[in-house]
């Protein structure tokens, strides 16, 4: 009895203790990486992967994946950055409408939550798998971006914009504070909100969750919006961090937030996992990103051992639950 | 047969079986009885080599043996037909009743031809007039069990055990599956049967063994033993004797529907529910019996909005005109349903029971936009003690309850949306006597509190015992009602069986 509930805790802490170890492995091997300097440049790095990777956890708890937010984060970074520096112009009309930096960032967003609806729209109207609605938005907002900024960058875009990428505030990078109020929101919803209890039934029992009357169709829909808002706020980070709206920005980025997740302990069938522990996910890749960085491993391999980590938490993850 | 000999076996330290000895002859249906938990189906898994460690002997055809895998057992002639059948629906019969086990010509090819005949061959002989190649998708429960039942013909078992194959399947589907057991008795096969449904056992077993707690507890001839005695022998103590409630009650209108049609989805001409009319009262239960395909479960699916494209009814609730365009309103409006298949339908069985209690109405606790965990846990609470749900704390996981508490906690998640109508679809499926008993003492105890009670069901002791009215459905119509004074397993059945032409 004892034994098991100590088995129970341990499994419960398993990501952070793998963390912990992961830490201690890296610092062994270089004096570089325990560093103040360090640990911001790696959560910085982070960041925008936590924004996505919240969003995906929720995708993911209802039993759904949303593979877009790679290609959402460009459009949204682009459609910020060219709002802010060119507005809009329609010659024909002799119109010009200009946008403050709040306006463009508000933009931005507004297209995510847009498009992540219109995700959510074509999986619960049309049955449209998740995978295969989400791969066709892939594709979609990656052309939108193309044609938006015509394949070139969008560069230049002043130090106030600067500012969220690259600022510090009250000590600590703007981006890490945008990341915790994320994660802030995120555990208040999925812990103290009726959505939160609706994701989890959802992702548990869909069936049943429809017929003890929760509006199913809703609750997706408000999942994937969130997904697309959260990417958007990535595409922004991104796009102020770089100084620069990349018309590739983002790509695979899906790969990496659905590594966070996995990684942290969610089902990929839905209804078990925590938004901490995608937290854990994505602060492990990340760790393990800058370690391999620093012990000058070659990129070809840093690759290979991202892909064994996420074989083996995954493993790791089975055995627990078998276990239960 | 075969017989055991002292099986014991312990689940880390808790005991399943205890000392468990039986005979199994060839020629004769042994059937095994026991609640829930008894033992059953640990027995029927050593037996067919499911489970290889255990203490004692299985002796079979006069030999020690110890199965260690499901295929050591199915070689030695050893069948076992699951609850739950193990076909692949995309696969035709043939492919099925090969799968693993393929005929290949000389060089290495699949023998199709050699294969279907033999399939043909089988189901001649077991009547089913269906060709081998038909999908396993496109055929009825009961012939997919027949399938089944092929599929141990084919690898010449000798023994058959059958685990509840009639919890699935329609009356005249039951008849048909006599005929094929009686059958395979006349060959000489020993045909194990585990069932609930006691009176069933009475028509088609020769000898019974009763498990209680992992012992058995007495074995004998069928023939030598009573329905009373042999309940009394399973639960070890009298149980209550269900309520027969006709006391004359005021006709107060709770509900009323009228004209309620349901199409198929994909074709609008056709219909499932044809001019369903009928009145419910307050604090009444009212049965509604039908086979298997009457309708019943797509009514309770319409009056709770699930298929409001397909619906068309007048419904008025409470006096007021009401339509569903979704289960969230029905349920808002207070209506309520227990669905048949818990597991699939009623519970999220990861999430815990307070979880699982509040699924419906999470709203009462959010004033804020926050949920109130001190209330939530306050309301499951109450629940647990009101309706006796058997747990440790209300932070346990639904999926460890056993099927008469997870019932109660698909119940209490209904009430604690407050309805005024209540719908259960057959609520004592898979459970154990006692806990039936419990549910019928509950349902009982709601309706004389005022609410309506809709009970859907295809046992008719049940349906006589505690319904106060009784509305008999077949092929998708109303054909008959009955006050429970005037209600018999005769006259209900007789407007049951739907009347083709």
């Amino acid at each position: 009895m004892i034994l098991s509930q100590y088995r129970s805790h341990l499994v419960k802490f398993q990501p952070l203790i793998a963390l912990v170890l992961l830490c201690i492995g890296i610092s062994l091997m270089s004096d570089k990486f325990l560093t103040v300097d360090n640990g911001w440049n790696v959560m910085r790095q982070i960041s925008v992967n936590i924004c996505i990777s919240v969003g995906m956890t929720l995708v993911v708890l209802t039993g759904g994946i949303d593979l877009s937010v790679g290609s959402i984060l460009a459009l949204c970074g682009a459609i910020a950055a060219g709002l802010l520096k060119f507005g809009i112009e329609v010659p024909s009309n002799n119109l010009f409408i200009g946008f403050t930096l709040l306006g463009a960032i508000l933009a931005g967003l507004i297209v995510g939550s847009l498009l992540g609806l219109f995700n959510g729209w074509t999986i619960t109207r049309f049955k449209v798998p998740p995978f295969v609605a989400t791969l066709a938005m892939l594709t979609i907002a990656r052309g939108l971006t193309m044609l938006y900024t015509k394949g070139f960058p969008i560069s230049n875009l002043g130090d106030n914009f600067a500012y969220i990428g690259t600022g510090w505030f009250a000590g600590i990078p703007v981006p890490v504070w945008i990341s915790a109020v994320v994660i802030g929101i995120a555990v208040v919803i999925t812990q103290k909100t009726a959505l939160g209890r609706y994701i989890y039934a959802i992702g548990g029992n869909e069936s049943a969750s429809k017929l003890s009357g929760i509006n199913i169709s809703k609750v997706k829909m408000t999942v994937y919006a969130i997904a697309g808002v959260l990417a958007a706020v990535g595409g922004i980070m991104v796009t102020s961090r770089l100084d620069s709206a990349q018309p590739n920005a983002g790509t695979s980025y899906e790969l990496d937030s659905i590594a966070a997740v996995v990684i942290g302990g969610t089902s990929l069938s839905g209804g078990r996992g925590t938004i901490m522990g995608t937290v854990l996910g994505a602060i492990i890749i990340g760790v393990l990103n800058n370690g391999l960085v620093l012990l000058n491993v070659s990129p070809f391999w840093q690759q290979v051992v991202k892909g064994g980590v996420i074989l083996l938490a995954v493993i790791i993850d089975k055995a627990n639950s078998k276990n239960d | 047969m075969l017989a055991a000999r002292h099986i014991s076996k312990k689940f880390s330290g808790v005991t399943a079986l205890d000392d468990i000895n039986l005979e199994l002859p060839a020629g004769k249906v042994t059937a095994i009885i026991g609640e829930n938990g008894a033992g059953k189906s640990t027995l029927m898994k050593i037996l067919s080599g499911v489970y290889d460690e255990y203490e004692g002997d299985v002796i079979y055809k006069g030999n020690k043996v110890h199965f260690k895998n499901p295929r050591e057992a199915q070689n030695a002639g050893i069948a076992i037909i699951h609850q739950e059948l193990n076909l692949v629906p995309f696969l035709s019969i043939t492919e099925n009743l090969f799968l693993g086990r393929e005929l290949k010509n000389s060089i290495g090819f699949l023998d199709k031809k050699a294969m279907r005949l033999k399939a043909e061959e089988l189901l001649k002989k077991l009547k089913l007039s269906v060709s081998a190649d038909a999908l396993i998708a496109d055929l009825k429960v009961g012939q997919q069990q027949v399938v089944e039942i092929a599929k141990a013909l084919l690898y010449d078992a000798e023994m058959i055990i059958m685990d509840e194959p009639t919890s699935a399947i329609s009356e005249s589907e039951v008849e048909i599956l006599y005929g094929i057991i009686d059958g395979l008795r006349k060959e000489n096969k020993a045909i194990v049967y585990i069932s609930h449904k006691l009176d069933e056992l009475f028509k088609i077993a020769d000898n019974y063994v009763v498990l209680r707690d992992g012992k058995t507890i007495e074995s004998g001839g069928m023939k030598d033993i009573t329905h009373d005695a042999l309940i009394n022998k399973m639960v070890g103590r009298d149980i209550d004797i269900i309520r027969n409630s006709c006391a004359a009650k005021e006709r107060n209108v709770l509900l009323k529907v009228d004209g309620l049609c349901l199409t198929k989805a994909g074709n609008k001409q056709k219909n499932i529910l044809n001019n369903i009319c009928f009145e419910l009262y307050r604090g009444e239960i009212l049965g509604i019996f039908g086979l298997m395909g009457a309708g019943r479960t797509e009514l309770m699916e319409a009056l709770l909005g699930l298929h409001p494209d397909l619906t068309k009814a007048t419904i008025t609730l409470d006096d007021g005109a009401v339509k569903f365009s979704s289960a969230t309103e029905a349920i808002k409006a207070g209506m309520a349903l227990v669905p048949e298949d818990r597991k699939k339908d009623g519970l999220v069985l990861g999430l815990d029971i307070k979880t699982n209690i509040s699924l419906s109405s999470i709203d009462q606790h959010q004033a804020t936009g926050l949920i109130d965990h001190q209330a939530e846990l306050t309301k499951a609470h109450h629940y647990i003690k009101a309706l006796k749900i058997k747990t440790t704390s209300e932070k346990q996981t639904v999926k460890n309850l056993s099927g008469g508490n997870q019932q109660k906690v698909v119940i209490a998640k209904c009430l604690a949306t407050k309805p005024k109508v209540l719908m259960l679809d057959e609520p004592t499926r898979g459970i154990d006597i006692n806990a039936k008993n419990e549910i019928y003492k509950l349902i009982a105890e709601l309706a004389a509190s005022g609410l309506g009670i809709i009970m859907v069901s295809s046992e008719l002791p049940e349906i006589l015992a505690i319904s106060d009215r009784i509305l008999v459905m077949a092929d998708g119509m109303m054909t008959g009602e009955f006050e429970a004074a005037n209600a018999t397993e005769d006259n209900l059945l007789k407007a049951a069986i739907p009347q083709t032409i």
